[in-house]
């Protein structure tokens, strides 16, 4: 989950990484009240989880509480890349003397951590990577040892920082570190990392992704979930532990296995090409399980889609075998009763597939018609999608 | 022969007595593993009531730690079936115990814990240089060689033993390839899993199928997120000489959505199925549409039935293609 810059600051404050004041607010009214509370020269800036919101108009400068007022109330509300801007942050201005960049990452590929930093922030880094590839130190390093004294001042001095500028960046470094740390992070990026007038080093901006696998040892990550954000149907899916995601088009779908339902998506889009262009409506996976109470959960939260014309049920029996996950659709069906209204497509493969088919076929449901393969099952979908 | 697990191969379950161990271990012992215990540190000095392969009573011992348990059964594979919160205490004792092949099939496990237990198996290396831990998964279906040893959850009775290798990030679409290749059958079957961090790579089991002589063709199933797939199409390209299909899923993923697998997420124009197939196709792997059309490419390679140009390749990848085909042709004619 990717964090708000609000969010992001007020974790980094909670681990002492060096901030400016920062309040959150959803309202003209609350953007002044907070200009008046932190005093001076403040920023104006538009939350959203998108990059190039400057450029958009999304972050102002204000003198005055007033202003502050005028622009909240013209960014809220603001379109960035598709992105509405139900918040604001209103940030304590600052001198800045030099703008730095400094992240700590996930690296995937070498299965370690990787921390990057540049004497030159606050522009587009992976344009700087590309560019002047050599202006970015990329330092590797075992979780298991972290970002220790040692390791943070050879990464400022890899960067090219001097002897003078080390400390302050070393503190910086090792309490990122330890927010990345502490709240299961995958991504820590400042930019910019600023030196103000007086020498001091700030996290002006930040970007935070946490694990959400680690929820069961982070009790507070929940309340950063952002449920207005949050599509409705993919929030009532949470609510049934479904691994849901809203796509755009008409054709539901729902497997076993996360691999063969994203299979089971590119099938069916390249089926829908002879159809109209017909695409799928959601990823749904309902685990290797697929129970009949499953079962019914994801075709309820599938039929809530207004969108969706018709289903494709594409489930491998392996473990839970065919004429289980049979059983399961017949009585899933009985559970809806009549809010079942779409057809449904059924394709089943695995063991004891005959058993399975045949149970499907003596319930003789008049919305279930049976596939033998995923490509003619997906077919069969978008042709009735298309209907 | 096969590749990580054989009939020789003796397993022990971390975490036997838990709901899944239990579940898994009758299955494992039914598909012909040898099973020689598990561990549980509560319920250390007991036993537990299964059945083997041929029906009869056993009662497999529930050991303290890993350590104790390969001491006494000279176990050289554990699989873990434990909760996401402890799964890495349990590796790290399996690593630390120095167990040969380490399969965790646990979902959903924080990848700080990944990330820390994988880099904790780098640390202790055996005379050759090599993690003396190898380690499948998490978030994986796990291994298994069809007719003699499964270590982890993958449906036994849907394939059988033969000369394709396997290597995929998905457990239903592996189990699909399975399925639609038992005429032919599989050498050994791995799913790697869908984590961000996970133990053993496509490249790893590429490896390990271009050196087993018993593997003829290597299937490689990939999805969307990271580029392990574009590295395996390096690695394939300048070492491995097998015919290899591939399949990749998740062409119509949205980006920055989590597919399911944690691993499985297009980030920005990184980590998507087209530039994979891309990277797949221009080292000479033929890529299926989809499950079914990767496993008729396979077919057309094994009884050399179809010819199949290899789309977007340059010439001479064609040509060293086709001659492969042709070679696995006279393999098969013999």
């Amino acid at each position: 989950m990717d964090l708000y810059e609000y969010q992001a600051r007020d974790l980094f404050e909670a681990h002492g990484v060096p901030v400016l004041a920062g309040i959150v607010a959803q309202t003209p009214e609350e953007a002044k009240a907070a200009a008046e509370q932190i005093g001076g020269v403040v920023v104006v800036k538009a939350q959203v989880k998108v990059g190039g919101r400057g450029k958009a108009g999304g972050v102002k400068l204000a003198k005055t509480a007033d202003e502050a007022y005028e622009h909240a109330k013209a960014i809220l509300g603001m379109d960035i890349k598709g992105h509405t801007v139900h918040r604001v942050m209103i940030a304590q201005g600052a001198e800045i003397a030099e703008e730095y960049y400094f992240s700590i990452l996930l690296d995937r590929a070498e299965r370690n951590y990787l921390a990057m930093c540049s004497k030159e922030g606050g522009v587009e880094i992976e344009q700087l990577a590309v560019d002047s590839p050599e202006k970015l130190v990329r330092y590797n390093f075992d979780p298991n040892t972290g970002i220790d004294a040692d390791v943070a001042a050879e990464i400022a001095t890899q960067a090219g920082f001097s002897s003078e500028e080390v400390p302050a960046l070393v503190d910086a470094f090792q309490k990122l570190w330890g927010a990345f740390s502490a709240e299961d992070a995958t991504l820590v990026e400042v930019n910019p990392l600023v030196k103000t007038g007086d020498g001091a080093i700030i996290a002006l901006d930040g970007k935070v992704t946490i694990d959400e696998n680690a929820a069961f040892r982070q009790p507070a990550h929940a309340d950063l979930v952002d449920e207005s954000a949050e599509d409705p149907l993919e929030a009532k899916a949470k609510e049934n532990d479904l691994n849901y995601v809203k796509l755009d088009g008409s054709v539901g779908i729902i497997g076993n296995g996360a691999g063969l339902v994203m299979s089971t998506l590119d099938v069916v889009a390249y089926a829908g090409e002879a159809h109209n262009g017909v695409t799928p409506a959601n990823f749904l996976d309902i685990g290797g399980g697929a129970s009949a109470e499953v079962m019914a959960n994801g075709l309820d939260v599938i039929l809530g889609d207004e969108q969706v014309k018709s289903v494709f049920v594409n489930v491998f029996g392996g473990i839970t075998s065919c004429d289980a996950v049979a059983t399961g659709i017949v009585k899933a069906l009985e559970i809806l009763g009549d809010t079942a209204t779409k057809p449904l497509v059924v394709r089943l493969d695995g063991n004891n597939v005959e058993e399975g088919r045949r149970i499907l076929k003596e319930a003789n449901h008049p919305l279930v018609i049976t596939a033998d393969t995923m490509d003619g099952g997906a077919d069969k979908a978008a042709e009735l999608a298309n209907k | 022969m096969s590749i990580y697990l054989n009939k020789d191969s003796k397993v022990i379950v971390q975490g036997i007595t838990g709901g899944e161990g239990t579940k898994h271990t009758a299955l494992m012992l039914k598909a012909g593993t040898n099973i020689v215990g598990g561990v549980n540190a509560r319920k250390a000095g007991t036993t537990v009531a299964h059945k083997d392969q041929s029906g009869s009573d056993i009662e497999l011992p529930v050991f303290g730690s890993v350590t104790e348990a390969m001491e006494k059964t000279g176990a050289d594979v554990s699989v873990a079936f434990v909760p996401p919160k402890f799964a890495k205490d349990a590796a790290v004792e399996a690593i630390e115990a120095e167990i040969g092949l380490l399969v965790i099939i646990t979902e959903g496990i924080p990848v700080q814990d990944s990330a820390e237990l994988f880099n904790l198996s780098l640390t202790k290396k055996g005379h050759d240089g090599k993690p003396l831990t190898r380690i499948i998964g998490p978030n994986c279906p796990g291994i298994i060689t069809p007719g003699e040893s499964l270590a982890g959850i993958t449906p036994a009775n849907i394939t059988n033993k033969g000369p394709v290798g396997l290597v995929s990030k998905s457990g239903t679409l592996t189990y699909q390839m399975m399925y639609e290749l038992r005429d032919i059958g599989f050498s050994t079957s791995i799913g790697i899993g869908g984590d961000p961090v996970i133990g053993t790579t496509h490249i790893d089991a590429l490896e390990a199928f271009e050196a087993d002589p018993d593997t003829e063709a290597i299937v490689m199933i990939g999805e969307i997120g990271g580029d392990a797939e574009e590295r395996a199409a390096e690695y394939i390209k300048a070492h491995v000489t097998k015919p290899v299909v591939g399949y990749v899923a998740g062409f119509t993923a949205p980006e920055g959505k989590t597919m399911g697998h944690a691993g499985a997420i297009v980030s920005g124009s990184s980590g998507t199925a087209e530039a994979k197939k891309e990277a797949l196709e221009a080292a000479g792997v033929k890529v299926g549409k989809t499950p079914s059309e990767t496993a008729q490419l396979l077919r057309e390679i094994y009884k050399g039935s179809g010819s199949s140009p290899v789309a977007g390749a340059a010439e001479t990848v064609k040509e060293k293609a086709e001659s492969l085909v042709d070679k696995v042709k006279d393999t098969f004619k013999k």
